[in-house]
Order: structure tokens, then C-alpha cells, then sequence
């Protein structure tokens, strides 16, 4: 004990690893010790992880619940709540706003996540290849991703620009009439999902390249003495390999798309909000910002955002489908 | 020995942890609410912070200056304004911060069109009641502008800044290219009484036009100008909502929807944050805009001084008001006592006088309306246009309208989703009317 106390004292190291159980054992502690030493071994690992879950309780569950709560009332801002039932529900279902705010977060999800994950993986496979300079391009095609969404959106707003984007001025280069970036639903939707194509991009292209360095070296060597070419060893081999991760990208990407907010908003300046003067580019999150700060109607955005779960949801447990049949598929252990 | 010094040393470590943990989560949670802004700054002065949207014309650099005056007046005082462009943002943020008792400036300006919701049963508690406040004289306003701000039980929630009186600000080198008159009397004649007269100038001016210039701003312009002008405008007498039946809306419908179809617009949003419609007076895209007379102000900022001399300014077709702003005090606010000193003393005549020859905005107080100051003022970037002549006689011609809680959001529907739609996108006029039609029940009526 003497020693030990010194040490601390010197501010040395502190004292060596649990001594031995039977060292315990000998001398026998009196009850009340032993009770709190199997209280110390039994709570102290709760207590560790409790920041976590009381931080998730407060900002978590609780908003959880009460958004829960609040959408099955009418809830004015500022205001008192009144009982509502799934009235607030219904209307959705028969809101013109809140089906096309859905179609236009899926067309913008659809159009942003195929081609970012279609280029995220030809720019992982090129990554792989052994090439100067690697690791300086692995963080480059990160940066698009360190950026902020409100810059981001704002360059790429000023190159769409109608009038005066550099996005027209090329086209015009080649006698294209000038393209309603912001008016038409089209560009508009094609526009935006630009900007989260080239966010993310990079950062899925790194998972990508994550998964595929895990991808044993035998199999390529295998395959080319099979006489395989590269692009054949891309399909046959490196696709298969990685399939849970694409499938984990999938999900990922599918989550923030359907949570698509800054960008339309910052895109469309005063009307962002609204999603272009005829809700071309509204996204549900728009539609969930704009009925509660907007116009005021908490019950309702509350609603939307538990609509939105609830797809999320689906999404989630789509992807635990798909994965445990890839992995029968696979014969991989479960 | 040892065991029983270790298990000390580890239960004392455990509860470290604990407490730490339990700390960490306790700054999480009340980490948010405990900001401290405002109130007294370090060097023991009152900090006010005015919230304003467009131009008010108070401030040190391009405006009349009014808040180093008054911190020379009151050397305690220490004046911070937050100015936003978009209007109909600055209030929807106003609103959910009023909702929240929180993140308020001291002073927050609040746009005509939403007065009506301001002083709605649900808001007006949230401000304070300016009629009792020591240096207010409400009897300086004009009649209906005060009457504006006041609730059903005589509590008063804002101090009335400006009117609007409306005139049509156009451009003497593009008239002129297309063959029309420049003399501001005779252009005024062109359109003498009617809108409609309005827009067979503009077609006129289109057939000749210089390549690449429109007649007009953007059609919402000319709607909200219309409608300005209507003694009818989106509620009834009793100030409830009544868009759909009123005679004033349908006619600046129709005519904001000709004048698109007929591409006399250059398609553009007033005001809009990305700044086409700035940038569009620099560059010249359209001859006229209607003209309220803060947007005198607006047009030397944006038009800049490679226009100057080039604007002048007509009567318009009908005598109208469009716009004009009120200073209030919410309640939340950490200094009431001294903003509401504050907003008397910039609302007072002297000092409107000073804001209308500084940043042409209509004073709201008679005496003010009335003064030499304001009726021979000129500004520099018009030349010899007499702005103050011109604009105190429309001042005279107002006929207000009644206003009502929805009227803001209205006009907003009607003109971002409705006529912006038929502008830009080319989208039938009566499919955006249904459209608008469809918004309004799905956004107001909850």
C-alpha cells in the first residue's frame, strides 16, 4: 500500500493491472464491500454509456415522441394544441402538395444517387489502380465533400443562373438556347441533384475503395490467369466482393436524399422555401419547414415528419431483406 | 490492505466518472438556452439592435444617418441594425421567433401587409403598447396609418415609418428609343387614368424597343401596383379574407397576367435574394418600374451611378399606396423602455423629414408630410424631378383600403406562386389561379 500511495504521489504511472481474483479471495472483505464491488462491476459500464443515452432520451426520444404527439393535434405557432386524431394524416393523403413534394424527392433522389454511386465506384476502381500521387487525388475527392452545403450551393447557384451562369454561357458556346435552370422542373430537379452529386460523390467513392482493398489479391490473380481483362475483373470480381457495401451506400444515400434540404432551399433564394414558384423542387423536408415555420401549422409538418419515418423505415427494413438474401446467396455466416 | 485500497481508489473513479458524465449531459442540455446577447455591452453602454428588411434609410453609411445622431443624443446608447433583403422572410423568421419569446431585436420593423396579423388577438400581447409609452404623440400620424397598427382594444403595436404613395419611375433613354415621349407630364398623360392604358404603352413600347429591354420590372410588380390602387383589395371591410371575390385582385390578375403573356416583362422577382432583379437596373432589361417612393432609394442603389440622370418619374395611371412600414417593440426584447424611446424618436416628423430627403420614403406624420423639407425635396440622382412635389400630392389622392391578418401571405401566394408561374414558367392563367387557389386553402385554412 505504502508503495503503491507513493507512486501516485510522484505522479508516476498508476499502479499495475487488477491484481489476480484469487488475491481477492483470501482476505475476506466484510459484506458490504463485496455488495458495492458487485455494484461496481455491474454499473459501471452503465454508467459510461449513460451520456449517450440520456443525451439520446433528451435529443432523440423525446423530440421523437412528442413530433409523435404534436401530429395528431392542430398546433398553431404559439399557439394551443387540439386534439386532431389522424385527421392531420388524411390530409396529407389528400394534399396535392404533399404527393408532389414526394414524387420530387424521389425524382431528385433518383437522379442524384444513380449517378454519384455509378461514379463513386468507376472513381474508386481507378483510386486502386497503383498510381503516383494516390494518396494526394484519395483527399481530393474528399474536399467536394469537407465543403458546405450553403457555399456549395451558392457557387453552383450563380453557375445555373439563368441570365448570367456560366452553365449557359458554355451551352451557348455551341448555339444552345439558354436552359431555365431555376423555372423549369426539369433542369431545376437536374440542378440540384448536380450539387449533391458532386458532394458526395467523393466521400462514396473512399467507401468504395475501403471495401474494395479488402477484396483478396488471389481472386485478381486468379481471374487473369484465367485470362480475364481488367473491366472483366471489375464485373466478375470486384462488384461481387463489395456487394454488402454498395448495398450499405444504397441505404445511406437513399436516407439523405429523402432528407434532401439545403440544397433546394439555398438554390431557389427567396423561393426556396416554396420549391420554385410552382413547387417544381419541393422536397418534403420544404414542405415539412415551410407548414411549420412558414404557415405556422406545427400538427401538420409534425405529420410529415413522421411520414417521412415511416419511409425511412421501409427503406431500412428493405435493405435487411436484401441483405439476408445476399448473404444465403453468398454462403456467407449470418 | 491493497484489495480494499483499490476498491476505494475504483469507486471514487467510478463516481468521477459519473459526476463528469452527468455534467457533460447537464451542459449539453442547457447548453442552448443559456446564450447571452444584448443588453449591456462590455463598455457599460445599452446595446439596441433594430431589426429591419429592404431600406429604412436610418443607417450611417448610405442613409440619413439617424442612429449616430441619436448616439450622440444619447451617449448610454449603442445602435446595432440587422438588416435582411427578402421581406417576406424577415417576417416569416420574426413570427417564429415571437412564437419563441426569443432571438428578438429590440425594435423590429414590421411591412404594412402584415400589420394586420400583428395586431391580431394571437400577437398583438407579444408587443408592447406604444400609446402609453412617454415620448409617442400618435396624434402626429395620419389618421389610417396608426389606425393600422392599433388593435380592436386601442393598444397601438407599431409607430408608422413611411407610406408608400406610388408614381411610375422610367427610363428617359430607352422612352426615347422607342419612339415614346419624355417629359414626365406627358408621359404621366400616356396612361392617365387607367391601367389598361398602362399596358397598351407597354405593347407599344415593346414593337420598337432597344433589343434586349423589357417595358416593365416583373408582373407581380405591376399586380401589387394594381392592387395598391383598388379600393378592394384581399379582405372585406370586416378584414376577413375574402381574395377570391374581390374586384381589385381579378383586375391586377388579368392585367399582371396580359402584360406576361404579352412578354412586356422581363420576367424577373422583386427583391429576390440572388439579385437578378439588382442586377437587371444596372444592366438596363427594363424602361419602367412601378414606383413607390422608398424604391427611389432602391433604384440609385441598384442602378447605380453610371444611370444617373437617366431615371425620371410620372404619376401613375391611379393614385395608389403600395407598402410603407411600422417600428414595434416586442416584449421580449431585453431594453423596452429605451427602444421604444428609440423608435419615437426615429418615427418622429424631424426625423422622417430627414429619412424622405435622404431615402425618399413618405413620411407617415402629417406635419412631416406637410413640411417645406419634404414638399421641395429633390434627389441628387434624379436631377431636377421635384420627388417631394410629386410625391406628396399622391400622398393626398391615398384612399386606404381595409387590410386583413392574411393579406401578406396572400399577396405572396398570388404573386411568387401565381403570376411568377405565368411569367416564367408560361403556365395558363387559370391553371395558376387554381393552383393559388389550391396553396391559400392548403396553407391558411389549417
Amino acid at each position: 500500500m505504502a508503495t503503491s500511495v507513493r507512486a501516485a504521489a510522484d505522479g508516476s504511472p498508476p499502479p499495475a493491472p487488477p491484481a489476480p481474483r484469487p488475491a481477492r479471495r483470501r482476505k475476506a472483505p466484510s459484506a458490504w464491500r463485496s455488495k458495492l464491488y458487485r455494484l461496481d462491476v455491474k454499473a459501471t459500464p452503465y454508467t459510461f454509456i449513460a451520456p449517450f443515452f440520456l443525451t439520446f432520451a433528451a435529443f432523440g426520444l423525446f423530440p421523437l415522441i412528442y413530433t409523435g404527439w404534436l401530429s395528431l393535434h392542430r398546433v398553431e405557432l404559439g399557439g394551443d394544441a387540439e386534439w386532431r386524431g389522424l385527421e392531420n394524416y388524411t390530409g396529407l393523403a389528400d394534399s396535392d402538395f404533399f404527393w408532389n413534394a414526394l414524387a420530387n424527392t424521389f425524382t431528385i433522389g433518383v437522379i442524384s444517387t444513380v449517378p454519384q454511386l455509378l461514379m463513386a465506384l468507376g472513381l474508386a476502381h481507378l483510386l486502386n489502380y497503383k498510381l503516383r500521387g494516390r494518396g494526394f487525388y484519395r483527399v481530393a475527392i474528399l474536399a467536394p465533400y469537407a465543403t458546405s452545403i450553403a457555399a456549395a450551393t451558392l457557387v453552383f447557384a450563380q453557375l445555373f443562373n439563368t441570365d448570367y451562369g456560366m452553365i449557359n454561357g458554355f451551352l451557348g458556346l455551341f448555339g444552345i438556347d439558354p436552359v431555365n435552370w431555376e423555372t423549369e422542373k426539369w433542369p431545376a430537379q437536374i440542378a440540384i441533384s448536380t450539387i449533391v452529386t458532386w458532394r458526395w460523390t467523393g466521400y462514396n467513392a473512399l467507401i468504395y475503395l475501403a471495401a474494395m482493398q479488402a477484396v483478396p489479391n488471389d481472386l485478381y490473380e486468379a481471374a487473369a490467369l484465367d485470362g480475364a481483362s481488367r473491366w472483366r475483373q471489375f464485373i466478375s470480381v470486384t462488384i461481387p466482393s463489395i456487394r454488402p457495401t454498395i448495398l450499405f451506400t444504397i441505404v445511406v444515400s437513399t436516407i439523405g436524399a429523402t432528407q434532401l434540404f439545403g440544397e433546394p432551399l439555398i438554390f431557389g433564394g427567396s423561393l426556396g422555401i416554396g420549391g420554385g414558384s410552382a413547387n417544381q423542387y419541393q422536397t418534403l423536408s420544404l414542405l415539412m419547414y415551410e407548414k411549420g415555420w412558414v404557415t405556422g401549422s406545427l400538427g401538420q409538418a409534425s405529420a410529415i415528419a413522421w411520414v417521412m419515418l415511416l419511409l425511412l423505415l421501409c427503406v431500412g427494413g428493405a435493405q435487411a431483406l436484401i441483405s439476408r438474401r445476399n448473404r444465403k446467396k453468398t454462403g456467407a455466416p449470418s | 490492505m491493497r484489495t480494499s485500497s483499490r476498491t476505494r481508489g475504483r469507486s471514487r473513479r467510478t463516481a468521477t466518472a459519473a459526476v463528469a458524465g452527468l455534467a457533460t449531459c447537464a451542459v449539453l442540455i442547457t447548453g442552448c438556452s443559456s446564450d447571452s446577447e444584448g443588453g449591456a455591452g462590455s463598455d457599460g453602454k445599452i446595446e439596441l439592435r433594430v431589426g429591419t428588411f429592404g431600406s429604412f434609410g436610418y443607417d450611417n453609411k448610405t442613409g440619413a444617418k439617424l442612429y449616430a445622431e441619436y448616439e450622440k443624443l444619447n451617449p448610454n446608447i449603442k445602435i446595432v441594425e440587422n438588416n435582411v433583403s427578402d421581406g417576406q422572410k424577415y417576417w416569416d423568421t420574426l413570427k417564429l421567433r415571437l412564437s419563441q419569446g426569443s432571438g428578438l431585436s429590440d425594435i423590429q420593423a414590421i411591412e404594412v401587409g402584415y400589420i394586420a396579423e400583428a395586431t391580431s388577438p394571437a400577437m398583438a400581447g407579444k408587443f408592447v403598447d406604444l400609446s402609453t409609452t412617454d415620448d409617442v404623440s400618435t396624434a402626429n400620424f395620419l389618421d389610417w396609418k396608426i389606425k393600422q397598427a392599433t388593435t380592436p382594444d386601442n393598444k397601438v403595436v407599431g409607430l408608422g415609418t413611411d407610406i408608400g404613395p406610388m408614381a411610375i419611375c422610367y427610363r428617359k433613354d430607352l422612352f426615347e428609343k422607342a419612339g415614346l415621349p419624355t417629359d414626365r407630364e406627358e408621359v404621366g398623360k400616356l396612361w392617365e387614368g387607367d391601367w389598361e392604358k398602362f399596358i397598351e404603352q407597354g405593347k407599344e413600347y415593346q414593337a420598337n424597343a432597344p433589343k434586349g429591354t423589357a417595358f416593365h420590372d416583373s408582373a407581380s410588380g405591376l399586380f401589387n401596383a394594381v392592387i395598391s390602387s383598388s379600393p378592394e383589395q384581399y379582405s372585406n371591410s370586416r378584414g376577413q379574407l375574402d381574395w377570391e371575390n374581390s374586384s381589385g385582385v381579378k383586375q391586377a390578375w388579368d392585367l399582371a397576367a396580359e402584360a406576361a403573356e404579352a412578354d412586356l416583362t422581363a420576367k424577373l422577382r422583386q427583391f429576390d435574394e440572388k439579385g437578378s432583379w439588382n442586377a437587371a437596373f444596372k444592366n438596363s432589361k427594363f424602361a419602367t418600374v412601378v414606383c413607390p417612393s422608398w424604391m427611389t432609394n432602391i433604384i440609385k442603389d441598384q442602378a447605380g451611378p453610371e444611370n444617373q440622370g437617366k431615371w425620371d418619374i410620372a404619376a401613375p395611371p391611379v393614385a395608389a399606396n403600395w407598402g410603407g412600414s411600422f417600428l414595434s417593440v416586442p416584449k421580449a426584447g431585453k431594453n423596452t423602455k429605451e427602444a421604444a424611446k428609440l423608435a419615437a424618436w426615429l418615427t418622429a416628423p424631424e426625423q422622417q423629414a430627414k429619412v424622405f430627403a435622404k431615402a425618399g420614403l413618405m413620411p407617415s406624420t402629417t406635419k412631416a408630410m406637410e413640411s417645406d423639407e419634404v414638399k421641395t425635396a429633390k434627389i441628387d440622382y434624379f436631377g431636377d424631378t421635384p420627388v417631394g412635389e410629386i410625391y406628396s400630392a399622391a400622398a393626398q389622392k391615398i384612399e386606404p383600403a381595409p387590410i386583413g391578418r392574411y393579406d401578406g401571405q396572400v399577396k405572396t401566394f398570388l404573386t411568387d406562386n401565381g403570376i411568377l408561374d405565368i411569367e416564367q414558367r408560361g403556365t395558363d392563367p387559370d391553371e395558376a389561379w387554381k393552383n393559388v387557389k389550391n396553396l391559400i386553402e392548403d396553407k391558411i385554412d389549417q
